[in-house]
């Protein structure tokens, strides 16, 4: 197929040739076409289906307002649907195909739904599928889902890489059209840093689609020229292809940058830049608005200023016959330009004298149109300009409200907006090029001056004049269905049936009608429909005001928000100084907090995870176990005003605490409830050291921070957080103290009697390396726990297994060390869930009464519903090979499964290995007092129905003999 | 946003975590006889105003300062940037 519709001129390069499909079809186009103006030279001007009435589409537009041309790009897992095929670069291998549409694209047999447009005005399945009920979610949503929509998605996994960073400047300009080079090169030259952004791939903006001069050259010869010199400005950045997309606070703007078409597929084919500029000069131009009339919709049909820009810049004749209709004098103004181009023109039509166009026709494509006086015309493309609006989007996002303007019939720029910003040229309603360019230089200079580069800036001459638009936004009769909102299928009868029905707001409006919704956001459309609903309510357009902007300014893709943090790298992966270790003996890892840790080590012959579980334990108990806990946070705190310290972050008593003991410590937030537990040791009289949980680790160091720096700023203390710095194990066992003394260097003395329950020290290892080791229990058994510097993680683990061989030495993972401590009845995160208070444990008596604390106030007052008058009891089964299920809730026997005849839950369960049967621990009203009584275990969720026995929370040796040991 | 930490300089809003309202910093005496009732008071009753708002950031990606910002609730515009421990040294936590 021959490229008929391309003319001569223009700005793509014809030395070479690009090939590329639509819907399977093979044309040709050039390097610097769009896929829209390739599709069009190929005379291609049906390329996809509307919304909701299956209408046939066309390109309506040249830029990033396209509301009708959207395409998916690729296949397979590449698939990007909605792509704009306006904004689409061309390039050899391209793939399009048109979307939402049943059948061949020209045979639409959902197209039947346009017959049904009477019925399927603005809200009408809000009306119409109200009956039977049960209907919506089974049989009338799925339907309305199948037959309206966009694009769809592959479904896999997309392998493109996306990335993100971060780039400051001093001035941002955006948009790189006449006022942008000008701002631009203003402030280039007075040596301010400034990044240039701008969404097209080719800098210039309406310069590559007008013919003006500037300067004396050609107005795209000096564009280019200035981009160029901006280019070899070293304090300079050029961003082509990236969309400011949202203005944040403070000067932050949010762009994404698409790479250009023929980037390897190893690198990023997109990148979210977050930009600090300390000034901002937004020179993001105008949009063109569409005129209301019946059948405006039809391929062919299309922006004034894209059947120039198709012309001038690409080389495109959008139709061979073209009828211009315009609500001010540029549409003579184009009729010239198109005639001297070699285009031939039906005729102009001028709304703002009264003329107007009454009807189209064209199945698949415009052939004619009725003019208002009857006459009938022969053309197979429609210029339409309603005028033009300002893009003030960037100055809304912070919420500035713009201001109507008369003479261009828009909203502009209101007098407040986001501090540091300028707005130049069109987006400014400043239309004429001289305008334009005086705007954009003295915005660029006075954004450098405000950063602080001053310097005179230079003059550019050009002319040009700008067209004010008559208030004229419809032309025809009424009747005829007229298209206000070309993406969404709104038509001026919505409009005013929205209105009739009560929504005659203007947010209300676009959410009964979806006006100005969905990927385009109305960017043609938005104005018309206020002007209608403005008439349709008697009052004026800055009346009824306008909907408010919010970023996006154009779509951007997920995958860019999301970078590389997907999969695996959704976030770090954390290994403890012992990970190699565990590796070796063959550990299974499980996520736990920001680590990966040990959950059991399976051996050969074991048949699931409860064998390794049940030996690991078992093991431990009758001789010694290791577990790397050095994930458990570790805070260092020093000062003379340490032990006060310390004393205030927890609710038990720190001031006995003599050096070289260790005490567990119950640490509650001011309402009353338990924040987090832990060991704390003195290791000196101004120096403890604070063991939190592991998911605690964070959040603990924060709060202490607070009580430093905001609570008790006169104290003399100061915290380390010390977590990654040091390696530690848990040995526990009975043969824990002959393992560690094979490796406690002399002299240190480490008998029940030189190191009793509860001691710590500093002390050597292994001949000469630092540790430290705490006499402290988890499991119930004779342990400790001994930690040293992290670089020695690796060697202290495999040190502790070659020494303990001949003892029966093994390593457990967490899951061991989970069942020892329901077991001991110990609480975890599922009893520390930020609902429990020290009432709830059975801890209460801990709580010292002679000292003010964190949370001292309100102990025993804050409760969650539910959690105020149960207490941490343990139950085991009745009949013994009963399996209990964590999140049970207790009954009486023989009562309903209801809320009010809750007793509680179960928080935590076990297979205890030690005592043959399953084991829970479990808040029950009034716990502590009905020990003895049974009750049912009911899961409903599981289907379980267990009689269970209350009993004490510790099931293996409650008197604490084997800790003393 | 930009915090412009007092030692620093201006730093993103990332780096740091919200907490809330800088009356947290007047904590009353948990020893007082009345002290359940002005816990509830100092835990739960916080103004929400559309305006000037004296609030706590804790810069966790930084220096581990806790800060107190003066900011508008509805334009975000930061008035004044303080270290809270100064702050709370010089007692002027309640302004």
């Amino acid at each position: 197929m021959t490229q008929h519709h391309r003319i001569g001129g223009g700005l793509v390069d014809r030395s070479q040739s690009l090939s590329f499909t639509f819907n399977g079809r093979t044309m040709q186009g050039h390097p610097g076409d769009t896929l829209a103006s390739a599709l069009l030279a190929n005379g291609v001007r049906l390329v996809g289906r509307s919304f909701k009435y299956h209408r046939p589409r066309g390109m309506f537009s040249a830029g990033p307002e396209e509301p009708n041309a959207l395409v998916t790009l690729g296949e397979g897992a590449r698939t990007e649907p909605n792509t704009r095929a306006t904004m689409a670069e061309l390039f050899n291998g391209l793939q399009a195909a048109s979307q939402n549409h049943r059948g061949p694209l020209g045979f639409d047999l959902m197209a039947a739904t346009d017959l049904l447009a009477p019925f399927l005005g603005a809200g009408f399945y809000y009306k119409t599928f109200m009956w039977p009920r049960a209907f919506w979610e089974r049989v009338y949503e799925p339907l309305i889902r199948r037959a309206a929509g966009l694009g769809a998605l592959s479904g896999q996994d997309d392998p493109g890489l996306y990335d993100k960073g971060y780039r400051h400047c001093d001035v941002l300009v955006i948009g790189a059209g006449p006022a942008g080079m000008a701002a631009a090169l203003a402030a280039g030259r007075a040596g301010a840093r400034v990044i240039l952004a701008d969404e097209d791939f080719r800098p210039g903006g309406r310069l590559l689609a007008e013919w003006h001069e500037i300067d004396g050259q050609p107005g795209a010869d000096w564009a280019a020229a200035a981009w160029a010199e901006l280019d070899g400005m070293e304090h300079v950045r050029l961003m082509p292809r990236c969309t400011v997309f949202g203005v944040y606070d403070h000067g932050i703007c949010g762009a994404v940058e698409l790479t250009a078409p023929d980037t390897p597929e190893d690198r990023p084919r997109q990148v979210m830049w977050r930009i600090y500029a300390r000034r901002t000069v937004l020179c993001a131009g105008a949009t063109e608005r569409s005129l209301v009339f019946p059948g405006n919709d039809r391929p062919g049909v299309m922006l004034a200023g894209a059947v120039q820009a198709y012309a001038n810049r690409w080389a495109v004749a959008a139709g061979r016959n073209i009828a211009v209709l315009a609500n001010h004098d540029g549409g003579a103004d184009l009729a010239e330009e198109l005639r001297a181009a070699g285009l031939s023109v039906a005729a102009v039509v001028e709304a703002h004298n009264g003329q107007g166009v009454a009807a189209t026709r064209g199945r698949l494509g415009l052939r004619g149109v009725t003019l208002g006086d009857g006459r009938r015309l022969d053309c197979d493309c429609l210029a339409v300009s309603g005028g033009w609006s300002p893009n003030i989007h960037l100055t809304c996002h912070l919420d500035s409200r713009p201001v109507w303007c008369d003479d261009i019939q828009a909203f502009v720029p209101g007098s407040v907006l986001p501090e540091g910003m300028r707005v130049a040229g069109a987006a400014n309603g400043a239309f004429s090029l001289p305008d334009c360019l005086a705007e954009g230089q003295a915005a660029g200079r006075a954004a450098a001056e405000a950063a602080g580069h001053p310097a005179a800036a230079p003059v550019h001459r050009a002319s040009g004049i700008a067209h004010a638009p008559a208030p004229v936004w419809r032309t025809g009769p009424e009747k005829g269905r007229a298209w206000v909102d070309l993406q969404n299928d709104v038509t001026a009868k919505d409009i005013a049936l929205a209105r009739r029905e009560g929504f005659g707001a203007v947010e209300h409006l676009k959410r009964y009608t979806t006006l100005g919704m969905a990927t385009d956001q109305g960017k043609t459309s938005n104005l018309p429909g206020l002007a209608l609903l403005a008439g349709a309510t008697g009052r004026s357009i800055p009346e009824t005001g306008t909907t408010r902007y919010r970023p996006p300014y154009t779509p951007v893709s997920i995958g860019a928000f999301a970078g590389r943090e997907r999969g695996r790298h959704f976030r770090p992966v954390r290994h403890t100084p012992a990970h190699d270790w565990a590796a070796r003996l063959g550990a299974s890892f499980t996520e736990s907090g920001l680590w990966l840790r040990a959950e059991w080590f399976a051996r050969p012959g074991e048949t699931g995870w409860r064998d390794s579980v049940d030996r690991e334990a078992r093991q431990t108990r009758a001789a010694v176990g290791i577990c790397d806990v050095s994930t458990l946070g570790k805070i260092d705190i020093r000062g003379r005003d340490a032990l006060s310290f310390v004393d205030f972050v927890f609710c038990n008593g720190f001031a006995s605490l003599p050096v070289g003991k260790v005490r567990y410590g119950l640490m509650l937030r001011e309402d009353g409830l338990v924040m987090d537990d832990g060991t704390t040791a003195r290791l000196g009289e101004h120096h403890f050291l604070m063991t939190t949980t592991t998911a605690n680790a964070g959040p603990v160091y924060r709060h202490l921070e607070f009580v430093r720096q905001c609570l008790q700023p006169h104290w003399d203390v100061h915290l380390v957080p010390e977590t990654d710095g040091w390696a530690q194990f848990s040995v526990a066992g009975p043969k824990s103290r002959a393992l560690l003394s094979r490796l406690v260097d002399a002299p240190f003395d480490i008998s029940n009697a030189g190191f009793p329950f509860m001691a710590c020290a500093e002390l050597t290892v292994c001949g000469g390396t630092r540790a430290r080791l705490f006499r402290i229990s988890f499991s119930g058994e004779l342990a400790y726990e001994i930690a040293v510097p992290a670089r020695y993680g690796n060697a202290l683990g495999a040190a502790l297994m070659e020494a303990g061989a001949d003892l029966g030495v093994l390593a457990y993972g967490v899951e061991a060390l989970d069942v020892m401590r329901v077991e001991k009845g110990h609480p975890s995160g599922n009893e520390l869930n930020g609902q429990t208070g020290p009432v709830h444990l059975g801890m209460d008596r801990m709580a010292s009464r002679r000292k003010d604390y964190v949370g001292r106030a309100r102990l025993g007052i804050s409760h969650v519903d539910g959690a105020e008058d149960v207490q941490l009891v343990g139950v085991r089964p009745v009949r013994e090979g009963d399996t209990l299920w964590n999140g049970a809730h207790f009954l009486e026997p023989g009562a309903a499964a209801t809320l009010e005849a809750d007793q509680g839950w179960m928080s935590s369960v076990t297979h205890s290995p030690a005592l043959g049967h399953a084991v829970g621990l479990a808040f029950i009203r009034n716990g502590a007092a009905r020990i003895g009584e049974r009750l049912r275990a009911v899961d409903l969720v599981r289907g379980s129905d267990v009689e269970v026995e209350i009993v004490p929370p510790h099931f293996l040796d409650p008197e604490g003999e084997r800790l003393h040991a | 946003m930009m915090i412009d930490h007092p030692i620093l300089g201006p730093r993103d809003a990332e780096e740091f975590v919200y907490l809330g309202d800088a009356c947290l910093m007047v904590r009353p005496d948990g020893m007082a006889a009345d002290a359940a009732e002005a816990f509830a008071t100092y835990l739960y009753a916080r103004e929400n105003p559309a305006g000037r708002h004296r609030e706590l950031w804790f810069h966790e990606q930084g220096d581990q300062s806790w800060l107190i910002v003066t900011r508008c609730t509805r334009t975000h515009a930061i008035e004044k940037v303080e270290l809270a421990q100064d702050a709370a040294r010089a007692g002027v936590v309640g302004q």
